[in-house]
């Protein structure tokens, strides 16, 4: 059954096994284990970025490609829900339009992308996502009467998904049972579900001959396989799943802006959650994104309660000082690229 | 070539397989192929001679589509397949072995053949199966492993593997492909001595398949005289020389421009000579 469900990729190593039962078991339970909206707000973001992030891993691990328009894809997603919902009032009916054009719009600019500049070197690829990635953030900033520009959309969504629908008068493990409860649960049903989707690609044929391509596209060639087609295959996929998880935040957070979704940072910070989490596993889309998100949420509150701690000792406080949180980061980055070069799955994997 | 002979000698009733009419690159100046026309036919193994930098590889570029010609044409079953990309002229039966080694090196030596397979199977873009479920596929690749002696290392990735091994699997991605024809480019280069008679064999048995039509570039003459029906001499990018391997062998132009190269071997024809990369 496992099995089936993960399409015959095991984790191949028991601390890693463990590592992901536990992410799984905890954002699985996360309302109940973690009440509170901060730790549950945390929860929701690591299920979509763990989406986000799988689906580039698609992209840079199985096939070899570097994109910079991944943020594009993803902000697609959650503008072409913010859009609709907004236009068409809270309902069902909006979001399912909303998440079907959003998809459509991203596919298509990902195939156009694809065809016009996959046949060229890698290096001039990234820079022509770069270059529309640019571009589309510009141009939505600008087209503020539709965008909001740099303020946004805020909209809202079906009553059903918000805190003021009560489903059960009672109380489970003392948690309500409200709407809240209940879009958590569509973002991580939803994230389950796209996971291992992407699983199941990259164990499939089609999978399996994109890392041909990586490895070799040359001799892919060579053997009969289109390799333009499979690239932009594999772009064009990716670009639908990242403006999934755009449309899954778009619904989450209640609101899009050019800062939560189309944003460079977003962009490095999707990189380097790959990486972190290994390259061409899949599952490093899991551990990077939980780690990251985690890192980004509570370094500073965890630093300011060190400054407390440490106050009494000279210098040490300055350094932890939660303002000092970005520099922490970057350590932990530099540490963990060095320590872990293929990621931590490839780290667990190759401890047996 | 394709011209019916009616006045002559065993008539080759049959219309060549792969063709290549004036087929010309150049790389500025410099003309790499210089109109070659030629004609194979099925059923015959074919060596291409020449000295370095004589063109063969460019040949054989220009025939698997990794290189497009300047001017002229490569005919394969008398339909022209000049334009067409390098995979379209492998779905069409044009099947290449590089000279260097050239496959997918993380993957494993199964991976490596099963993906052949798979792409002769049309099964690349099927996404949502189980590779691992096609057990036709893993199957089939286990078999040409088997031929080539390779099936214990099967779960090895190709990175792993000594030279010998690479240069096996090679010619295993080769009989997985199938093709109709068949260009091996120095299939035993780099390779000791006693491996070589195992890549030979295989080659032999390809070719004992009556279907198929092999070109081979080779610099061991001993080689060549064990396999080849007909020898080609390519020499600045021109043919200079076609026929019979004795007959090529003995003729003025390769003494000078091929052998006289390489000074040791007195080509006498059932001289031993020894390989030598």
């Amino acid at each position: 059954m496992i099995d089936r469900l993960l399409s015959g990729d095991r984790p191949n190593s028991r601390p890693l096994a463990l590592v992901l039962i536990v992410i799984a078991l905890a954002l699985a339970f996360a309302p109940f284990l973690f009440p509170g909206t901060k730790s549950l707000d945390t929860a929701a973001r690591i299920c979509i970025f763990i989406v986000l992030v799988a689906s580039y891993d698609l992209l840079l691990g199985y096939t070899g490609i570097v994109s910079f328009a991944h943020t594009m894809f993803f902000g697609i997603g959650a503008y072409g829900v913010a859009l609709s919902l907004s236009a068409l009032g809270a309902s069902f009916t909006a979001i399912l339009v909303g998440v079907l054009g959003g998809t459509a719009v991203a596919g298509a600019l990902a195939l156009a992308i694809g065809l016009f500049s996959l046949r060229v070197k890698a290096i001039f690829f990234a820079m022509v996502t770069l270059a529309v990635a640019s571009a589309f953030a510009v141009l939505v900033s600008q087209l503020s009467t539709i965008t909001g520009g740099e303020d946004g959309l805020t909209y809202r969504i079906p009553r059903v998904l918000t805190p003021a629908f009560k489903l059960l008068d009672m109380r489970i493990l003392d948690v309500r049972i409200d709407g809240r409860l209940l879009a958590y649960y569509l973002v991580f049903v939803s994230a389950l579900v796209l996971f291992l989707g992407l699983l199941r690609i990259v164990n499939s044929p089609f999978g399996r001959t994109l890392k041909a391509v990586r490895d070799n596209a040359f001799r892919a060639e060579a053997i009969g396989y289109r390799v333009i087609w499979y690239r932009t295959a594999a772009t064009v996929l990716s670009a639908c799943v990242a403006a999934l998880a755009g449309a899954l935040l778009a619904i989450w957070i209640r609101y899009t802006g050019p800062a939560t979704t189309l944003s460079m940072e977003i962009m490095i910070d999707i990189l380097l959650m790959v990486v972190i989490g290994g390259m061409g596993t899949m599952y490093g889309a899991m551990i990077g994104a939980t780690l990251f998100i985690l890192a980004q949420t509570y370094l500073q509150s965890l630093m300011g309660a060190a400054e407390h701690a440490t106050g009494m000792l000279p210098l040490i406080p300055d350094l932890v000082a939660p303002e000092r949180w970005l520099m922490w980061l970057g350590v932990l980055f530099i540490v963990s690229v060095y320590f872990f070069p293929d990621g931590v799955v490839g780290r667990l994997r190759s401890r047996g | 070539m394709t011209r019916e002979d009616p006045a002559g000698q065993a008539p080759p009733v049959e219309p060549p397989v792969l063709e290549t009419r004036d087929l010309t690159i150049r790389f500025g100046g410099h003309v790499a192929v210089d109109h070659v026309s030629c004609a194979f036919q099925r059923g015959t193994l074919t060596a291409i001679v020449g000295p370095n930098g004589a063109g063969k590889t460019t040949y054989f570029n220009l025939i698997s589509g990794q290189l497009k010609a300047s001017a002229g044409e490569v005919r394969l079953n008398g339909e022209t397949i000049t334009r067409l990309s390098v995979a379209e002229r492998c779905t069409r039966g044009i099947g290449r072995a590089f000279q260097l080694t050239n496959l997918f090196p993380s993957l494993t030596v199964r991976e490596n053949v099963r993906l052949v397979v798979q792409a002769r199977a049309n099964r690349g873009f099927d996404l949502f199966s189980r590779a691992d479920s096609h057990v036709e596929l893993t199957e089939r690749a286990d078999h040409v492993l088997s031929e080539v002696n390779l099936l214990q290392k099967r779960e090895l990735a190709v990175s792993a593997l000594p030279h010998g091994d690479q240069r096996k699997l090679e010619v295993a991605l080769m009989i997985a492909l199938g093709p109709q024809v068949l260009m091996f480019d120095e299939p035993t280069a780099g390779m000791s001595v006693d491996e070589v008679p195992v890549i030979l064999d295989l080659i032999r048995d390809l070719k004992r398949d009556r279907d198929r039509t092999i070109l081979l570039v080779e610099h061991k003459m001993d080689v060549i005289r064990s396999l080849a029906d007909r020898i080609i001499v390519l020499h600045n990018g021109e043919l200079v020389a076609d026929g019979d391997p004795g007959e090529v062998m003995r003729s003025a132009i390769v003494q000078e421009a091929y052998l006289g190269k390489a000074p040791e071997p007195a080509p006498k024809p059932g001289a031993e000579e020894t390989a030598h990369g």
